[in-house]
This record gives C-alpha cells, structure tokens and sequence, in this order.
C-alpha cells in the first residue's frame, strides 16, 4: 500500500527546557489537504519544519512520502512555503521564479504560474519592494513550480487581502484536484473549514483533536439571535427541553444549543415575545470551527 | 488565463543546468548591488589611477604602474572571495535564502560550486578591466600567468574561506562591518598599495603571513620581477585556504 503524504508518530521537540512538540501524532493523505490550526506557540511551525527537513526531532518518528524528511530526493518532490522570508530583497520576483523553476526536471511556466497569482505586472519588481500580500504570493509560487506531489504551506494566507487570499485558496483546491497533498498550518478557522479534507487541531504540541470539518463542529446545531443584552436566560432554559444550553456572547448575541427542532423555535421566540423582545438576525447554524477551537484551546491571549 | 498543469512531475533538473541557474543569479546579484561594485571595481581602478599617475609612495625603482598593478589585482580578488562573499552570504542567510534554497533540488554542494564559479566570473570581469587600465597607463607584465593564475586561485580559496567563516558564524550586521573592517585593514597593510618596508621591522614578518601580503607579495614577484612560483606565497596561500575552509564547514550555521 502507498505510504500517507506524511506520517508522523509520538513527535518530540525541545528548544533548551521548553517542550514545542511533546508527543504529536498525525498522518496526512495523499491528494489530500490537511490543515494544522493551534494557537500561537502550539507548534505547527516546528512539525512543519521538522516535515520539510530543517529541524531534527528529539523523539519519535518522521516520514514523508515514506522517506525520513532529511532524504535528498525529497527536496524534488516536496514544495515548501516558509512563513516568511526566503528571496533574496533585492530579487526581481519573475527572476527568483525562473531560478526556481530551474531546479526542477518538468517545472509549471513561470509566467503562466505568475499570471495565475495576479503577479504579472510585478514580475520585474525587487522582492523588498511589494506589498506583504505579493511577496507571499511569490513564496507560494515558488513552492509549487517544481510540480511536487506534497507541498507544505505554513500560514500562507498570512497578511493577504481578500482577493489574495481567495486566489490562494482557489490554487490550493487545483492543488488537490491534480492529485498533490497539501499540509498547511493556518489560524484561519473559516480557511480550514472551506479547504481541508482533514483539520488536525494541535495545543502545546500535542494533538487535541481531528477529523473531518463536519466531524469536527458535529451535527449538533445552533439558535443564533441578537436582541438587548442581559435578558434573563435561566428563565427561557426551564422552558426548554432538558440538555439544552443558553448563553449570552458577546454581550447582545444570544446562542441556544441543544436539539434544535421547531420546538424550541417555537419556544424561544414565545419567550422573546413575553419578554418584549425582537429577536433580530434569527437563525440556525452547525457550530463553527471557531467554537470547537476555543473549546479546545481555551480563551486566553498568549 | 492560461490554464496550469499542476498534475505532480517532480524531478531534479541535472546538476549542470541547477548549478549554471545559481551562478548566474549570484553574478547578476553582484554586478546589480552599487556597493558590491564599488567595492569590486572603483575602488581598484580609482586606487590603480591615482597611485600609478601620483607619486604618493616610495615604490623604489622601476614605473610605478608595474608596483601597484599587482597590489590591486589581488585587492581584486579580496573583495570579491572576501568582502563581497561575506556580506551577501551572511544576509542570504539571516533573509532565510539560504534555507529556502536548502528545500530545493540544489544540494549544498552545488550551492557551493555555484557561489565559487560566480567569484571566478567576476574575477574574471575585474582581471581584464584592471589589466586593461594598467596596460593604457604603460604595465608592462612579465612572468608566467599560470603562476599568476595558481595565485590568484588559491588567493580565492583562502579568501572565500574567510569570507564564509565570517558570514556562517556571525549576525549579518556583524559580518558587514567585520568584512569592511577586515578589508581596509588589509588594504592598509598588505604591501598593497604601501610597500612592507614603510612599517618597522619588528613587525614586516608578521605582516607577510597574512592572506593579502602573500597574494600581493607574489603576484608582484611573479609579474613585476617575473620569478618564478613564488614558494613561501603559495604555501601561506594554501594555509590559510585549509584553516580558514575547514574551519567554516564546520562551523557554518545555514539559518
């Protein structure tokens, strides 16, 4: 059987005394995208780096297309986008994609792939002097120009505006669409949600949770409102079926969880109307990614 | 749009077209950066000008052009190996270049090849502009210039050797001021453009064994006194090129 795109069992990383990675395991399909989301300091960068051969693990086990990531015919085969930096300032950025580009046996046209990014007028442009979002579109397109069958994106949506980012997000689905996997870390919930195949979600270097997007928010639904805040909600869950749950966040927007059926439509927007209430923006979602992510991480800034 | 076969077709591209890609970004890099070439051309051809047409020292006998044209090649090739290697070295590496061009196909060793061939190129550039400026104002060469040539590369190496020691180890900021600190000092008291004798006696030994006294030392021999293979040159040359290589593999630091 074919080996996953990346295969990592009971990682471990140390910097001095801290523990970046401490015990992680995940695999990633081939063809396939899997998205790593962690807080900041989670250590997605270091799993990465480890994945693309810069760092040596302390523990456990790496392979990468069924090779150890330091393998030499892994540099072909492998894409690589580093969070930042990696051209030269003062490189024209159409120059460092023909260099690049050069590397390889069959390499993407450089000019097609600059086209494709919205990059075309820059490509005579030094790198120093683009916006953040160009410089990380060249950095993306220097990551696939060798036509590799795994790229590694790390937080490649980074500082793009909206249209960047769309064109990032669209190239990742081509990406998977022509068979290549695609590991990418990102703190961008609705960008894991809308690419991924797989979301692995990791804390203080460890897994805390995986599965597919809709595995991950579950069936399980939500009623959303917004209405004046501080209404009184021990009132309106004695009147909702047992198991449900009530809560005001932020202040003014009101979710109900718990088996959302037109019940307990029915009851919500009774109790609004004895309360003297317009319950406005109404309405029935999954959970979001977000939620299950703050669940799991906890809400304190770090 | 030009649709885009993105369908994988990984593969490395022969080691000759990955390495002749690498060098001529590196020489395109050197000969776009003002400061790499005022370094690796003004500078010797201003010091060449004004020290032949000038009497500013005491060359002893003989044209002044036949004492300084050998002291400015190998100030030359010290800039380029040296100074101008160390300082772009040392930011591609703090700029993640180096790191970033280590997930290539291009594998260290031909990183290396690459940056030792663009050093060659613009020595080349800088050899026949000199040499053709030292010829104008009456250079007269004498001596073997495959004697010349065997200097001038293990002056390469020894020099390049140094350069990366630097940039490997240091931050960039640190290797910047360092290599142009080196430089002028070097300059100054290599018999460059100031014969040795100008310094006392006590300390003239000291000075012939540093990297710059030994390749302008003897180039001079070889192509003012046309001598032979100047001995104590190549081995001082050759020393340093084995520390100074040595050391770097291993110490050198690619993030």
């Amino acid at each position: 059987m074919e080996s996953p795109a990346v295969e990592i069992s009971d990682l471990v990383k140390r910097y001095g005394r801290t523990t970046a990675i401490d015990g992680l395991t995940l695999s990633a399909a081939r063809g396939a995208v899997t998205a790593i989301l962690g807080p900041n300091g989670a250590g997605k960068t270091s799993t990465i780096e480890i994945c693309e051969g810069f760092r040596k693990p302390d523990g456990g086990s790496v392979r990468v297309l069924g090779l150890t990531p330091e393998r030499p015919e892994l540099r072909a085969r492998v894409g690589v986008m580093l969070q930042a930096g990696g051209v030269p300032p003062a490189a024209r950025c159409g120059e460092w994609l023909r260099l690049m580009s050069r590397f390889h046996a069959a390499p993407l046209d450089p000019a097609a792939l600059l086209e494709r990014l919205g990059l075309t007028e820059h490509a005579r442009t030094p790198y120093r002097r683009m916006s953040g979002g160009q410089q990380q579109r060249v950095s993306l397109a220097a990551a696939v120009v060798g036509r590799p069958e795994l790229v590694f994106l790390d937080e490649p949506t980074a500082g793009l505006d909206p249209q960047a980012r769309h064109a990032c997000w669209e190239l990742v689905g081509d990406l998977r669409a022509a068979g290549v996997a695609v590991v990418l870390t990102t703190h961008h919930m609705d960008e894991a949600e809308k690419l991924s195949d797989r979301v692995v979600i990791i804390d203080h270097g460890r897994v805390v949770a995986e599965g597919t997007p809709a595995s991950l928010t579950g069936a399980e639904r939500q009623l959303r409102f917004r209405a004046r805040p501080g209404l009184a909600l021990d009132e309106l869950l004695t009147a909702l079926p047992a198991g449900s749950a009530a809560k005001e966040s932020p202040s003014g927007h009101y979710i109900i969880e718990g088996q959302v059926a037109p019940e307990l439509l029915a009851t919500v927007t009774a109790w609004c109307a004895a309360e003297g209430v317009t319950a406005d923006d109404l309405s029935i979602e999954r959970r979001t990614l977000e939620d299950v992510f703050l669940e799991l991480t906890g809400r304190e800034l770090r | 749009m030009t649709p885009l076969d993105l369908t994988p077709a990984p593969g490395a591209a022969p080691l000759r077209r990955m390495v002749l890609a690498q060098t001529g970004a590196e020489v395109r890099a050197t000969l776009r950066n003002g400061e790499q070439l005022l370094l690796t051309l003004i500078i010797p051809v201003l010091l060449l000008v004004g020290f032949s047409a000038a009497p500013l020292v005491n060359v002893g006998g003989g044209p002044r052009v036949d004492f300084i044209t050998p002291g400015v090649l190998a100030l030359a090739v010290m800039s380029t190996a040296f100074t101008g290697q160390a300082i772009a070295t040392g930011f591609e590496r703090r700029y993640g270049v180096l790191k970033r061009l280590g997930a290539t196909p291009l594998s260290r060793t031909g990183l290396m090849l690459s940056k030792t061939l663009a050093v060659i190129a613009v020595e080349v550039f800088q050899v026949v502009v000199i040499s053709a400026v030292a010829l104008a104002l009456g250079w007269r060469p004498a001596g073997s210039p495959a004697a010349a040539l065997l200097l001038i590369l293990l002056g390469t190496a020894a020099f390049s050797g140094l350069g990366l020691l630097m940039a490997g180890t240091l931050r960039a900021e640190a290797t910047l001021a360092g290599a142009n600190l080196v430089y002028l000092v070097l300059l100054g008291c290599g018999g460059v453009v100031f014969p040795l004798s100008v310094f006392p006696d006590s300390v003239e030994p000291l000075l012939e064994l540093l990297p710059i006294t030994a390749l302008t030392g003897g180039l001079r021999s070889v192509l003012s006194d046309g001598t032979g293979l100047p001995l104590g040159a190549v081995l001082v040359l050759a020393a340093w090129a084995v520390l100074t290589l040595g050391l770097a593999s291993r110490t050198f630091r690619w993030e």
